[in-house]
């Protein structure tokens, strides 16, 4: 706890200047982020009235959409959980050279398009794609694989996507563990799997719930990589929003909609936060 | 003897067991960290590894607690031949430089961790755990976090840690360096009785004489991979047996010379023309030896007009500390050479001034000689 309220106390020393640096960026984003995305969201209380919140959490439609929206961002936080945290482990043991070749990889989807990346995965999981017919060609498989305009299509390509946001946070914390604390572990009689379980678990655990929020909040509002590998046929909640607005112009519903997830999104970043704090100060 | 009988002895004496390195090499690459090292620490006794960094007395400690497997040789612990036994099942107890706490976990749970791991019933680990904290002077604190301790208390309960398990064998990494001068002598000295009362057979790594000199029973003082010399402290610092040692130990002059004649079993050195030395010689020694004498800065004393000494030189005074309870004068030789003299400091006394000539001498008995090669 003493930690956390140092790092505040600096924060709040440090206010003067670096309001003063910050003027330009908050003035920017209001101009051209939080102003447009209010705007937006007035369209919501449409003349003060709540009909539209009443529609979108009455209507079966959008409560089963935001239903299913959850559930895929959560299996995809898991997913890049258990692929991340074998990777920032890597990363964060690895001599200077494979860490760095490690980011370099890692990185390396980043200098793309979200939306060309998710072309390239139509092109690898088709039916007719680069996988199934390298599984065909070996005998693995009789039929090709559904693997595009399904769950699992959207559910690779969003892993894709995020599992740096899931790595880095992780690999932050995993960098700051003590190495020494594994081999006092093992000293004082723990097996690796006990020393793991017992301190390096526990310790990373911030990384964890950092990579989870990250990834889940980043999850709910996606949209190309549904759209476009879930082939219309996998309902996300960016993706009704944008139905809405492009194909029933219902401008207000979406608004209503967008301003559900974004409640949503800020209750769960609160909810990891306050577990983050718990596991803190408890311990 | 079986081996279940070997193991059910132990269990019952492993506290009054010693621990025993022969001929352990332990390469990195070209590097050799240890070049075959036989070391014998007693049961029950405080030996200290003390070396510069680079002499391979981490690695050594290394090899004891697991850590790194050595090349060559063998590490027994009482009967058991540990030479490749995990660390966790070698029933050490060590105490990291920086102490490792588990800063998640507060100070009860860090000194039940090793109990837990040896799956030990809850109420007994209770029991064992408030002995612990007793022993280290910290009743009281099991709910506090490491991080809420200040460094002296941080050691206490590494130290709790190490010992609640009651191991057959204590290493301690340089324990004392974070912490500043007046709380580093009163743990040296807490921890020496702990060690004493509860018997514990304990290596200790510190590159610091001084400590070193303080704490141990014996000492060995390695270089290079090596132990240069065994023996216990008083021995090691009145009679360095080679130049690091002497060098490494305390403060010493050393004069490089030959062996020019022997009278009566005093030896004369050579060191310049206008500079020749006495000692009392060492077995086998043979005139043309070439030698180094060694003399310790508190033996020389001031000679009056006409004093004679077997050892009598004048120089020029060219520095004087004054460090407390004494004063260090930096003498220069008319040979060139330098000598370092410290004389006790006595309320009302005068410190000489720099500039100022002074004949100083010793006896052959207090000077010793060293292999020069």
């Amino acid at each position: 706890m003493s930690v956390l309220t140092g790092v505040l106390g600096r924060r709040a020393g440090r206010h003067g200047p670096a309001l003063a640096l910050g003027i330009l960026p908050i003035a920017f984003l209001l101009v051209l982020f939080v102003y447009p995305v209010l705007r937006l969201l007035l369209f919501s209380v449409e003349n003060g009235s709540l009909a539209h919140f009443e529609k979108a959490l009455t209507d079966g439609l959008y409560v089963q959409v935001l239903l299913a929206t959850f559930e895929i961002a959560i299996v995809v936080a898991v997913i890049c959980l258990l692929l991340g945290y074998p990777v920032a482990y890597l990363l964060a043991t690895a001599s200077p050279f494979w860490a760095g070749f490690g980011f370099a990889l890692l990185l390396l989807p980043f200098w793309t398009s979200v939306l060309v990346r998710t072309y390239a995965w139509m092109i690898i999981l088709g039916r007719n794609g680069i996988f199934n017919r390298t599984l065909l060609e070996l005998g693995i498989v009789d039929q090709p694989l559904a693997l595009l305009h399904n769950t699992t299509g959207v559910l690779i390509g969003m892993v894709h996507v995020l599992l740096p946001y899931m790595v880095f946070p992780i690999y932050s914390i995993m960098k700051r563990v003590d190495m020494q604390l594994l081999s006092a572990a093992e000293g004082l009689g723990a097996s690796s799997a006990q020393a793991f379980r017992r301190i390096y678990l526990p310790l990373t655990l911030p990384g964890v719930f950092a990579g989870m929020t990250l990834v889940f909040i980043i999850s709910l509002g996606f949209f190309i990589t549904p759209a476009l590998l879930g082939g219309g046929r996998v309902m996300m909640i960016g993706v009704q929003v944008e139905r809405l607005v492009r194909q029933y112009l219902d401008w207000s519903l979406a608004a209503a909609v967008a301003v559900i997830l974004l409640a949503v999104a800020l209750g769960v970043a609160a909810f990891f936060r306050r577990v983050l704090k718990g596991d803190l100060t408890w311990t | 003897m079986t081996d279940t009988a070997a193991a059910g002895a132990t269990a019952a004496n492993l506290n009054v067991t010693g621990l025993e390195l022969s001929n352990v090499v332990r390469r990195f690459g070209a590097v050799t960290a240890l070049a075959g090292v036989d070391l014998t620490v007693r049961a029950g006794e405080l030996l200290t590894i003390l070396g510069p960094s680079g002499s391979g007395k981490t690695t050594m400690l290394k090899v004891v607690a697991g850590f790194e497997l050595p090349d060559e040789g063998s590490v027994r612990l009482g009967v058991h031949d540990i030479t490749v036994a995990s660390p966790a099942r070698r029933n050490i107890g060590m105490v990291f430089q920086n102490y490792a706490l588990f800063p998640h976990m507060n100070v009860a749970a860090n000194i039940a961790f090793p109990l837990e791991m040896r799956r030990m019933a809850p109420p007994m680990i209770a029991d064992k755990v408030a002995w612990a904290l007793q022993t280290v002077g910290l009743t009281g604190y099991d709910r506090r976090m490491p991080s809420q301790l200040s460094g002296g208390q941080q050691q206490r309960v590494a130290l709790a840690r190490a010992i609640v398990f009651d191991p057959g064998l204590l290493l301690l990494d340089e324990p004392f360096g974070a912490l500043d001068r007046k709380l580093r002598e009163q743990m040296q000295l807490e921890v020496k009785r702990l060690q004493r009362r509860l018997g514990l057979t304990t290596l200790f790594v510190t590159h610091d004489q001084e400590e070193a000199l303080v704490l141990s029973d014996r000492i060995a003082v390695m270089n290079e991979g090596r132990l240069e010399q065994l023996g216990t402290p008083q021995d090691i610092y009145a009679h360095p047996r080679n130049r690091f040692v002497a060098d490494f130990i305390g403060e010493s002059n050393l004069f490089h010379g030959r062996v020019t004649a022997i009278e009566g079993g005093i030896a004369v050195v050579a060191v310049a023309s206008d500079l020749v030395l006495r000692l009392v010689a060492m077995a086998g020694m043979r005139a043309g030896a070439e030698i180094g004498a060694v003399v310790r800065p508190e033996r020389p004393r001031r000679l009056g007009s006409g004093e004679a000494a077997d050892n009598a030189v004048e120089g020029e005074l060219v520095e004087a500390v004054y460090v407390g309870e004494s004063i260090k004068y930096r003498l220069r030789l008319s040979s060139g050479a330098e000598l370092l003299v410290r004389w006790p400091f006595r309320a009302g006394g005068e410190m000489l001034g720099g500039g100022a000539r002074l004949r100083v001498g010793w006896d052959a008995r207090d000077m010793h000689a060293v292999p020069w090669s």
